[in-house]
């Protein structure tokens, strides 16, 4: 194993607005900054939808002030091709809806009030990713 | 009004977060999980890093009574390690390691003008209606009691 691209302060920042934001929603409104709950409650729409749709919306704000703000966009480099973009995000939506949360919900607000579920899932969803991308990357794609 | 505001802002600082932390990118996440291959450990430090100010944060909100902007927390309780939790969270691990990309990443990356980021979100928003639409708790057979 050698360790490749580690960007630790960035990383480290970046978590730490994160967290900033999670504790905020939670102070403001009084909600868990879940992503998958947040968007899964739009689909269907109901009554709070106003504030599941601004936050996304924010969301997207965010990306588009990190461009504003250094004139170019972030490092990104995504290699799966189109049916394993479909077939992922067809797992990772209704996987998250069905486990109540993914990495912001379970993994940082979960972790974070020392949640047994939410370090139940982290363990597993890291766990089975790895165990894919192994797959993927090692038996498969060597 | 004020709550919707709030959470624009919310959402805004977390997209910000997200795109600095480098978490948009799927190269990053799945190197992260690559343990056998080219490690990049970022990801952990992410999660560090919003594990201490949410750790620090998450506290201090509930000493008051209710939220600043809305009537009360709304903060999950269940405690129970039960089937669903673990198959969902399977199901996103997949996902999640094929693709390289996580809910929140894939909507903050709809700023950035990529295809695959349409496709996968689009994807995943479908992936989470056929759970809404089929699951008995929360789809439509039955009207939500508000």
């Amino acid at each position: 194993m050698e360790i490749v691209n580690f960007t630790p302060i960035p990383a480290l920042i970046g978590g730490l607005i994160i967290g900033l934001a999670a504790t905020l929603l939670m102070w403001l409104n009084g909600r868990i900054a879940g992503i998958s709950g947040i968007l899964g409650g739009l689909l269907p729409p109901g009554s709070d939808a106003p504030w599941r749709l601004a936050f996304v919306a924010g969301l997207v704000c965010g990306g588009l002030a990190y461009v504003l703000v250094t004139g170019g966009l972030p490092a990104i480099v995504s290699t799966a091709s189109t049916p394993m973009l479909i077939f992922g995000g067809l797992l990772v939506g209704y996987g998250t809806r069905m486990g109540s949360g993914c990495t912001s919900g379970h993994g940082v607000c979960g972790i974070g009030r020392l949640s047994p579920r939410g370090m139940v899932s982290t363990v597993i969803y890291i766990g089975v990713a790895a165990i894919t991308v192994f797959i993927t990357q090692h038996v498969l794609g060597a | 009004m004020k709550t919707t505001i709030a959470a624009w802002i919310c959402g805004l600082v977390f997209g910000i977060g997200l795109t600095i932390s480098g978490m948009t990118n799927p190269e990053k996440i799945i190197r992260f999980v690559d343990f056998t291959g080219q490690w990049d450990p970022s990801l952990a430090f992410v999660m560090v890093g919003a594990l201490i100010m949410f750790g620090i944060g998450f506290p201090l909100t509930q000493r008051s009574a209710k939220p600043l902007l809305a009537q009360a927390f709304q903060v999950p309780t269940r405690r129970d390690i039960d089937p669903k939790l673990i198959g969902g969270a399977a199901l996103f691990g997949v996902g999640w390691g094929l693709s390289g990309i996580c809910p929140g990443p894939s909507i903050t990356a709809l700023a950035f003008g990529l295809t695959n980021f349409y496709i996968f979100f689009a994807a995943m928003a479908l992936g989470s209606l056929i759970f809404g639409m089929t699951s008995a708790k929360g789809g439509t057979a039955t009207p939500a009691a508000a």
